[in-house]
């Protein structure tokens, strides 16, 4: 795809396409990453800093490798991390992806996985923590092709709206051309637990430390299974959602 | 250290609290014992600040400072400390990290100094071991997977690192078998048996008091106390029965 794209196309019905006109010369080719049979592939996506934080990454997984994609999502304008993965035989995939912003943003995470061989497998889990009149999504289609059987492919989306404003989208897709697969999938969109809030004010935490530390605790464990230098992003994670919560 | 006037309190509209009137002079264990839906919970509540227990009548001052005037976090600063009945499971926060940013928080907005890391593992390992509780659990998320003696015990660990002025501890004898009951009594009696400190223990049954002996005792019923008494009154509940003791 090289035209800038619309909100007609299904991967893109939540996106800020105005954002996106002014960067997309640089992003019609994804980026591409191959990692080959039997290989490990660790990333931590940290976000660039820029109001409007665009990535595109068409990722193939040959027999047996194993990917780790870890990404924080908190571009001030507009952030979207788009991942396109090919799966062979006895893959691997995991994404653990956080959504944090507050204001006027959007942010969004966008996964197609393709599980085209056997056995291979895949779990996604993402957080989304929303304030102000922020926008967080979380896209993930899931094709099974006929060859895929052993497939096991599992999302976890959950969100956390903190005002009114706020909206959280979250859409599983599956298209699933064989029998013998498992694929599961569960979204949730909620609100600061109210017992919590008043358990921590009754043991001194001002609310808005309260409602960080609760939003921590609800954010911290993507970053558990990060082996070696987690980059900052449980740090940074921390810094936005501080921010948010204020 | 805590004097209740006239207080009468509502939640969602309905009259809960009608004319409560008590003090708890400093240095003095007090008791509340009633029936259920006396308003036990909420005078706990009320106290601790929740939201939707609201206060339509009355007063309450604690060290002086008008109580309702302050926010629940601020009470929490000011040196009260609210026990639950039901401790609150908080997934993906240690306990270590809950209990060391609440006590900064409390140290921060009294002025004082923050502890450090390795100073608030060493005061929490010490406020454990005096309640008998493996120090490891407190890297656990806050009260998930714990029984309920576990969460008692975890309350009063908080209480021990907090070291409030005043303790106001919603029926934590409930549940809890006999071996937990004496460490809850225990800590209560190191903790809180000081010339410079109050608690207000609200329960159901006389067996805590067998482990903490109250100054005073007081029913309450229907939203008001209406008797008071030594730690012998106690006991009368216990043989007689709340309907025979408030009549």
């Amino acid at each position: 795809m090289t035209a800038l794209p619309t909100r007609k196309l299904e991967a893109y019905r939540y996106a800020d396409i105005d954002a996106l006109r002014d960067v997309w010369d640089g992003l019609a080719q994804p980026e591409r990453v191959e990692i080959a049979a039997q290989q490990r592939l660790q990333q931590i996506w940290l976000p660039s800093g820029d109001e409007v934080d665009i990535r595109r990454v068409e990722m193939t997984l040959q027999k047996g490798a194993t990917a780790r994609i870890f990404a924080l999502n908190n571009a001030p304008r507009y952030g979207r991390f788009e991942l396109d993965v090919t799966m062979h035989e006895g893959a691997d995939f995991a994404l653990y992806g956080a959504n944090i912003g507050g204001g006027n943003s959007t942010l969004e995470i966008v996964t197609t996985l393709r599980h085209i061989a056997p056995g291979a497998t895949s779990h996604q889990t993402v957080r989304s923590v929303l304030g102000d009149k922020a926008t967080g999504s979380f896209l993930g289609k899931i094709e099974v092709a006929r060859e895929g059987q052993q497939t096991d492919a599992e999302q976890s989306v959950k969100a956390m709206l903190l005002h009114r404003g706020a909206t959280a989208n979250a859409k599983p897709e599956l298209e699933i051309y064989a029998d013998d697969v498992k694929c599961a999938h569960g979204a949730t969109v909620g609100e600061l637990d109210r017992n919590q809030l008043f358990y921590a004010a009754a043991r001194g935490l001002d609310p808005a430390s309260a409602r960080a530390l609760l939003l921590e605790g609800f954010v911290g464990g993507l970053w558990g299974d990060i082996d070696g230098d987690d980059l900052g992003i449980a740090d940074l994670a921390r810094a936005t959602l501080h921010k948010v919560a204020a | 250290m805590l004097k209740i006037e006239n207080l009468h309190a509502t939640v969602a509209d309905k009259p809960i609290l009608n004319g409560l009137t008590l003090t708890v002079p400093t240095g003095e264990i007090h008791a509340i014992m009633g029936p259920n839906g006396a308003g036990k919970s909420t005078l706990a509540y009320v106290l601790g600040g929740r939201p939707g227990y609201e206060v339509t009548q009355g007063s309450a001052t604690f060290d002086g400072r008008d109580l309702f005037a302050m926010e629940p976090h601020e009470r929490a600063a000011a040196g009260m400390f609210l026990g639950f009945q039901y401790p609150v499971e908080i997934p993906g926060v240690s306990y270590l990290q809950f209990l060391r940013e609440s006590l900064n928080s409390q140290r921060r907005s009294r002025g004082e100094k923050e502890l450090s890391g390795a100073e608030f593992i060493r005061l929490a390992k010490d406020k454990a071991a005096l309640l008998g509780m493996d120090a490891e659990m407190l890297k656990r998320p806050v009260n998930v997977g714990f029984s309920g003696g576990e969460k008692k015990r975890a309350e009063m660990v908080q209480m021990g690192i907090m070291d409030p002025k005043l303790a106001i501890l919603d029926e934590t004898d409930s549940g809890l078998d006999i071996d937990a009951l004496r460490a809850v009594g225990a800590g209560i009696n190191s903790i809180m048996r000081n010339p410079q400190k109050s608690v207000l223990l609200i329960t159901h049954y006389q067996r805590l008091l067998d482990y903490v002996t109250p100054d005073q005792v007081h029913v309450l019923s229907k939203g008001r106390i209406v008797r008071s008494g030594g730690p012998e009154l106690a006991h009368e509940l216990e043989r007689e029965g709340y309907a025979e003791a408030a009549a």
